[in-house]
C-alpha cells in the first residue's frame, strides 16, 4: 500500500483549497446568511410549521444538503480534471500507485472540504434559527456518506469530462434541478399526489430525507430505504470509477 | 555474473500501439536496453517515441505486447516496475502555485519515499534551482521549469531514467548542461533512455542508438559501430597549385574538385582499407598534384540518419 502517495494527493488538494481559505469559508456564509433571510424570515414568517417545526428551522437540513452535495461534485470533478487539463496527470499515472489510493486521495480530499462547508452552514445557521439535533450520529452518518458519493459523483465526471463546460453543465443540468425538487425547502407531503409519485424516482430526496429526520424525526421515507439508496449510488459510483482507471477511460490514450 | 545485473533495464516484446483514431502510432517493437547504458531513440517529429516511451512509463495503454522493467511487468507487477522509473515528459507540464520544493516533496512521496531533505537539497543544487526552491512554479522560467521536471523525475532516485526530447527548445547552455547532468546519472548507474530528433544530442551521448520512422525501429546499432557501418570519410586536400580538370590516371578514383580549383575531395567508407589511400596519394605525386594541407572528416549521425530514413 502506497500510503504516501495517497496522503500527498490528499495534502496538495487540501493546501490548494486553503490558499483561497478566506473565499472558501466567506462565500457559503454568506450565501447562507440571503437563504435564511429571504426564506427564513421574509417568506418563512408568512408560512406554517411544517410537522410541528418552524419553517426557518425546517430547511436548515436541506440548505445544508444543497451546498455539500453541488460542492462535493464540483470539488471532486475539478480535483481529477485539473490535472488532466494541465498534463500533470502523468506523475499520478505514472507512479506506483493503486486506484483505490488515487481514488481515496482525490475523494478524500474532495469529501473533507465539503464537510467543512457543511459544518460552516450548520453555525451560521444557529445565529438565525433554533436547531434540534435528535439523532446526531445519524446525522453524521448521512453528512458523511453524502459527501462520499458527490464526491465520487463528481471525480467521475472530472474524469468523463474534456471541457471545463462539461464540468458545469451536469451540475447545473441534473444536480441542481434534482436538489432544489428534492425536497429542501419543502415536504414532499406538501406536493400533489402525482409528483408526490415523480419525486420517488429522485435519489436526492431520500438523502434530504434521511438528513432530516436525524434533525427533528421526521422524514418523507423510510430511514432504511434512504441509507440503502445512498449505498447502492456510492457503489455505482466507485464501480464506474475502477472500470475508468482499469481500462484508461479518458485518462490514457 | 549474478542474475540480477545479467537482466536488462527494459526489455519490450511485440509491443505496440494503435490510437483510438486508428493510427498505428507503433507497430510491434522488441527492444532490449541495458543496465547502465545511455540509449536514443533518434526519430523524426511523429515516429512514435513519446508513444513508446509513454506506454512504458504507464501513461499510454499498449495495444499489444509487454514490457518489464528489471524483470517486472509494467501490468501486473506495476509497483515495482514504476518504483524503478523515473519520467521527464516532452511537454512542459509543470504546477503553477506551488513551491519548487513542495512539487519535488510531492512527487517523492508518490513513489511512497519518505523525506529525505538532505537528498531533495543535494538534487535541487545540482538543477541550479535550489535558491528557487521557495518560489511558486509559475514565476519559474522555461529553463527552469525544464530543470524542475528533472528533479521532479530524480526524486526518488529511479534506476531508469527517461527524457523524452529533454532539449527540444532549450538554450545552448542549458543543453550542455543537462547533457553533464545525464552523463553525471549514467556515472552513478543510471540507465537512461532519451528521445530525441537532434542529431548531435544522440552522437554525444548515446551508447546505443534506435533510429525509429513511422513507428517501427529501422535499426538498433551502438553508435560507433553505427557510424563506421553507414558513415563516410571524406579526405579534403588543400591544394598548393589550383586544378581545372582531374587527369585520366586518376579517373578511377572518386574525386572532385571545390573550391576553384582549390582543393581535392575524395569520399571513401570508413571501413575501407587505408591502403587505398595510400595508391591515391602516390598516384598523387606521379601526376605531380602537390598539397599544402590535408584534413579527413567523418561523418556525422546525421547523414546516416538521412540515408536511413530515406532508403
Ligand atoms: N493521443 C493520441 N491519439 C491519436 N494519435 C496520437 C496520439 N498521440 C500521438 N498520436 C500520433 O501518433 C504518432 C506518433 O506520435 P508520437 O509518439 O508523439 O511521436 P514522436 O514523439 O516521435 O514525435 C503521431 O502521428 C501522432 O500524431
Ligand atoms: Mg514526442
Amino acid at each position: 500500500m502506497n500510503l504516501r502517495g495517497l496522503l500527498a494527493i490528499y495534502i496538495y488538494e487540501m493546501r490548494r483549497a486553503f490558499r483561497t481559505v478566506g473565499q472558501s469559508i466567506i462565500s457559503p456564509v454568506i450565501s447562507t446568511s440571503l437563504y435564511f433571510v429571504v426564506f427564513g424570515s421574509a417568506i418563512g414568517s408568512r408560512m406554517d410549521e411544517v410537522g410541528g417545526v418552524s419553517y426557518g428551522s425546517f430547511i436548515v437540513p436541506g440548505l445544508i444538503m444543497l451546498s455539500v452535495l453541488t460542492q462535493s461534485t464540483s470539488n471532486g470533478s475539478f480535483s481529477i480534471f485539473f490535472p488532466k487539463f494541465t498534463g500533470t496527470i502523468y506523475e499520478i499515472l505514472s507512479a506506483p500507485l493503486s486506484f483505490l489510493e488515487i481514488t481515496i486521495g482525490y475523494v478524500g480530499a474532495s469529501m473533507s472540504k465539503s464537510m467543512i462547508l457543511g459544518i460552516i452552514i450548520f453555525i451560521t445557521a444557529h445565529f438565525f434559527v433554533s436547531i434540534e439535533l435528535l439523532h446526531p450520529f445519524w446525522a453524521l452518518l448521512f453528512f458523511i456518506l453524502t459527501c462520499l458519493s458527490f464526491s465520487l459523483l463528481g471525480f467521475v465526471i472530472g474524469i468523463w469530462a474534456d471541457g471545463f463546460e462539461k464540468i458545469q453543465i451536469v451540475p447545473m443540468l441534473i444536480l441542481t434541478p434534482l436538489t432544489f425538487l428534492g425536497g429542501s425547502f419543502y415536504s414532499i407531503s406538501m406536493l400533489p399526489p402525482f409528483w408526490q409519485k415523480v419525486s420517488m424516482f429522485n435519489p436526492i430526496v431520500y438523502l434530504i430525507s434521511g438528513f432530516r429526520w436525524s434533525f427533528y424525526g421526521k422524514a418523507d421515507v423510510s430511514l432504511s430505504i434512504s441509507l440503502t439508496v445512498i449505498c447502492v449510488f456510492i457503489c455505482i459510483c466507485l464501480a464506474i470509477v475502477w472500470r475508468m482507471f482499469a481500462t484508461g477511460y479518458k485518462l490514457k490514450a | 555474473m549474478d542474475s540480477q545485473s545479467s537482466v536488462p533495464a527494459i526489455l519490450i516484446s511485440s509491443l505496440e500501439k494503435k490510437y483510438d483514431n486508428g493510427l498505428q502510432a507503433l507497430h510491434p517493437t522488441d527492444l532490449s536496453i541495458q543496465k547502465g547504458e545511455i540509449f536514443a531513440l533518434l526519430g523524426p517529429n511523429g515516429a512514435g517515441k513519446s508513444t513508446l516511451i509513454n506506454m512504458v512509463c504507464g501513461i499510454v495503454n499498449p495495444s499489444g505486447g509487454e514490457v518489464k522493467v528489471q524483470g517486472y511487468d509494467i501490468i501486473k507487477e506495476y509497483r515495482q516496475a514504476r518504483s524503478l522509473i523515473g519520467l521527464v515528459p516532452q511537454e512542459l507540464t509543470t504546477h503553477s502555485f506551488e513551491t519548487v520544493n513542495q512539487i519535488v516533496e510531492f512527487s517523492r512521496s508518490l513513489f511512497n519515499c519518505p523525506k529525505d531533505h538532505k537528498y531533495t537539497e543535494e538534487l535541487l543544487r545540482s538543477l541550479t534551482l535550489w535558491e528557487k526552491r521557495d518560489e511558486k512554479i509559475i514565476a519559474l522560467s522555461g529553463g527552469m521549469k525544464r530543470r524542475l521536471l528533472i528533479a521532479q523525475a530524480l526524486s526518488h532516485k529511479p534506476k531508469v531514467l527517461f527524457l523524452d526530447e529533454p532539449t527540444a527548445g532549450v538554450d545552448v547552455e542549458l543543453r550542455k548542461n543537462l547533457w553533464d547532468i545525464v552523463l553525471r546519472l549514467r556515472d552513478q548507474g543510471v540507465t537512461i533512455v532519451l528521445t530525441t530528433h537532434y542529431i548531435e544530442e544522440a552522437e554525444a551521448m548515446a551508447d546505443r542508438v534506435g533510429i525509429i520512422n513511422k513507428g517501427k525501429i529501422a535499426l538498433v546499432e551502438d553508435k560507433n559501430r553505427l557510424l563506421e557501418k553507414f558513415g563516410h570519410k571524406k579526405l579534403i586536400l588543400t591544394l598548393a597549385k589550383p586544378l581545372n580538370r582531374i587527369p585520366s590516371s586518376l579517373q578511377k578514383y572518386e574525386l572532385e574538385i571545390e573550391g576553384e580549383g582549390t582543393s581535392l575531395t575524395h569520399v571513401y567508407s570508413s571501413v575501407e582499407e587505408d591502403m587505398n589511400l595510400n595508391e591515391l596519394l602516390c598516384d598523387l605525386s606521379d601526376e605531380g598534384i602537390m598539397y599544402s594541407d590535408l584534413q579527413t572528416k567523418k561523418s556525422s549521425l546525421e547523414e546516416v540518419f538521412v540515408q536511413l530514413v530515406q532508403s
